[in-house]
């Protein structure tokens, strides 16, 4: 069999070549479309971008717009944007971890129904609900006003215009994109787990502890990745709740070209922004990554 | 050790209209090997998710040594186990797994790695306590969990389908294994299981359990030889059934009457118990029951012919011919005669459910 199978002839090797080349092409040709609109609405733009910020106000070439972010007041606004971000992100991780617990732990069908109203902001507008937090902040807002006639304050507090109103805001939007992911990996939690813990002998808060919280980890790495990333570039509500008194980054941005006009400033920015953000997302993978190969697949 | 009696009392659990459990009492003395076997819907796991305080009870009692667990939590139970897919925890090492009960337990330090040691010794695992669980190849994985499950001397050890997962070959190694773990260790065992040939194997007593209910509760040897309903002579071996007519003075097969090892018991329906083994292709007309039929199909099995015998009435039975039978191999179409010894002639009746 051997010996005859060492001089049987290679058949139909041309044809078969030439059936996996078209196959290969045909799947390529799927991602056309796709990588068209990337190219179109993403490296193009940025490119630009990037030119644009390679030029000073007179339009020579210059460093200028890259040398101007070194300057305190950029340096500053880039450190807070980093702490609001940080700020918001902690304060997710706290109310959105027993919330994703809970529903880890529910009937499938009981978390898909509550899972509907921590979705249910997502389908309004940002714009909408930063005006209403506007409104239930202001100093003669419901808030206040319950909480005087409650007793509890004699003065309005200053909730809004300054950085308790902008995190409250930016807590509001960004804990839904915290809360899913990390739902998602709860769920992949096999609940036996849990029941070997108890059974070597771990209580119900040890289980949770030394078991849960390790296999949850890499989800809420993800969550919490995603939530810092969107803060660092976060604009709308920033600027709306913020009253001016909280810089961000982004705040920085639109004041280059609506205030100043200065569009190489702003791309500068912009560029540094893209760039610190892709730096940070990687890290986060890389730490993401070893905690999953700690933790492992099941 | 300490004794490890478990004793079962009247335990009931229902899931909405579905009775899994219905009563159930069993006393397991200490140092058995208890065997659940029972198709999928039994209450087998249940039954043991009960024991491991998983699952709680509608009703019913469930002493360890005396002291009633009905209601004690899982976690202050001290019972071994060993889960179906080895529920080992995949963000510790091997090592880290087999602590876990004695680090909870607050051992010391240099305690831990002796118990540690000796119980992966156990289940020569030891030179590979360093080990990711996801290195761990299925059989592998399964040392480890019984390893965890036995490190902090349980009294009682209970196993759940822990050689379901692992292939044929490993699986028979492991069920030898086990067995020679238990009579070394001397831990009072339950085990659950759908096979019955592992349920053989390895139990000093097997429950067979169907509907919530356990329908026979005896030795291996009893309940493959004299089982006592239809569903445990049918869920043990290659079982067919041929049913029998009662006559003036006892049961008639095919128009002979039967001869019978054991007095029948008075019930009208009975079915002979027919098993492959137990045909012999040798017998004697005055001692013996004679079985004869068309043969349909002759499969070989390598270790031996499958041939199927179709009965009159419509029945069909398979038998085995090993290669050192000197009859000569039968063809399809031929008529055969086989023959069944008195006390293999096993009656049984329907079920009482």
């Amino acid at each position: 069999m051997s010996a005859a199978a060492d001089e049987a002839p290679s058949l139909n090797v041309e044809l078969l070549g030439a059936d996996e080349r078209r196959h290969r092409f045909a799947m390529f040709g799927l991602s056309v479309p796709a990588l068209l609109l990337v190219a179109l609405v993403l490296l193009a733009p940025f490119s630009w971008l990037t030119w644009l910020s390679l030029f000073d106000a007179s339009g020579a070439l210059s460093s200028e717009n890259y040398a101007r972010l070194l300057r305190p007041a950029y340096i500053n606004s880039f450190l807070s944007t980093l702490e609001v971000s940080a700020l918001v992100t902690g304060i997710c991780v706290l109310l959105g971890y027993p919330v994703a617990y809970l529903l880890s732990q529910l009937s499938q069908r009981t978390a898909q129904i509550l899972l509907v109203f921590i979705i249910l902001p997502f389908w309004t507008s940002v714009l909408v609900r930063t005006y209403a937090w506007l409104v239930l902040l202001q100093r003669e807002g419901i808030i206040n006003t319950w909480l005087k006639q409650l007793g509890l304050i004699s003065e309005s507090l200053p909730l809004v215009n300054n950085l308790t109103g902008t995190v409250i805001g930016m807590v509001h939007v960004m804990l839904p994109f915290l809360i899913l992911p990390l739902y998602s990996s709860m769920r992949a939690i096999d609940p036996v787990y849990l029941k070997a813990a108890a059974n070597c002998g771990a209580s119900p808060a040890q289980a949770f502890r030394q078991v849960f919280l390790p296999l949850s980890a890499p989800g809420l790495g993800a969550g919490g990745a995603l939530t810092f990333v969107l803060c660092l570039g976060f604009y709308l509500t920033p600027a709306l709740l913020g009253g001016g008194r909280v810089a961000m980054w982004s705040t920085q941005i639109a004041d280059a070209v609506s205030k100043f006009a200065n569009w190489g400033a702003a791309s500068a920015l912009s560029v540094a922004l893209l760039v610190v953000t892709s730096l940070i997302l990687l890290l986060m993978r890389w730490g993401v990554q070893r905690l999953g190969t700690s933790v492992g697949e099941h | 050790m300490t004794s490890g009696a478990l004793s079962i009392r009247n335990v009931s659990k229902a899931f909405g209209a579905f009775r899994a459990l219905d009563n159930v009492s069993v006393d397991i003395e200490p140092g058995e090997f208890l065997t659940l076997l029972g198709p999928s819907g039994s209450g087998k796991t249940t039954l043991l998710n009960v024991i491991a305080g998983f699952e709680r009870p509608d009703s019913g009692s469930l002493m360890v040594d005396g002291v009633e667990f009905i209601t004690r939590p899982p976690h202050k139970r001290d019972l071994g186990m060993v889960f179906q897919n080895y529920a080992l925890f995949p963000h510790m090492d091997v090592f880290n797994n087999v602590a876990y009960p004695l680090k909870l337990r607050r051992r010391e330090p240099a305690d831990i790695r002796e118990r540690v040691k000796q119980a992966l010794d156990v289940v020569q695992m030891a030179h590979l306590s360093a080990r990711r669980i996801t290195e761990l190849s299925g059989g592998q994985k399964q040392r480890v969990a019984l390893a965890r499950a036995i490190v902090f001397e349980p009294k009682l050890l209970l196993m759940d389908e822990p050689l379901s997962a692992l292939d044929k070959n490993l699986r028979e190694h492991m069920q030898i294994e086990l067995k020679r773990l238990h009579d070394r260790l001397g831990m009072t065992t339950v085990y659950v299981t759908h096979d019955q040939q592992e349920a053989l194997t390895m139990s000093n007593r097997i429950a067979v359990l169907r509907n919530g209910r356990i329908v026979q509760l005896d030795t291996p040897t009893n309940i493959y030889d004299r089982p006592n309903c239809h569903f445990v002579a049918g869920f043990m071996g290659e079982t067919r059934m041929l049913p029998v007519s009662k006559t003036s003075n006892g049961y008639e097969l095919a128009g002979r009457p039967l001869k019978l090892a054991l007095p029948p018991s008075p019930v009208d329906e009975q079915w002979l118990v027919i098993r492959p083994e137990r045909l012999g292709w040798q017998g004697d007309d005055e001692r013996d029951n004679r079985i004869e039929g068309l043969v349909v199909d002759v499969v070989y099995r390598g270790d031996s012919h499958s041939i199927s015998l179709k009965l009159p009435g419509d029945h069909e039975i398979s038998i085995r011919r090993a290669p050192t039978e000197s009859k000569p191999l039968p063809e399809p179409g031929q008529t055969l005669t086989l023959w069944l010894r008195p006390e293999a002639s096993v009656l049984v009746q329907d079920s009482a459910s």
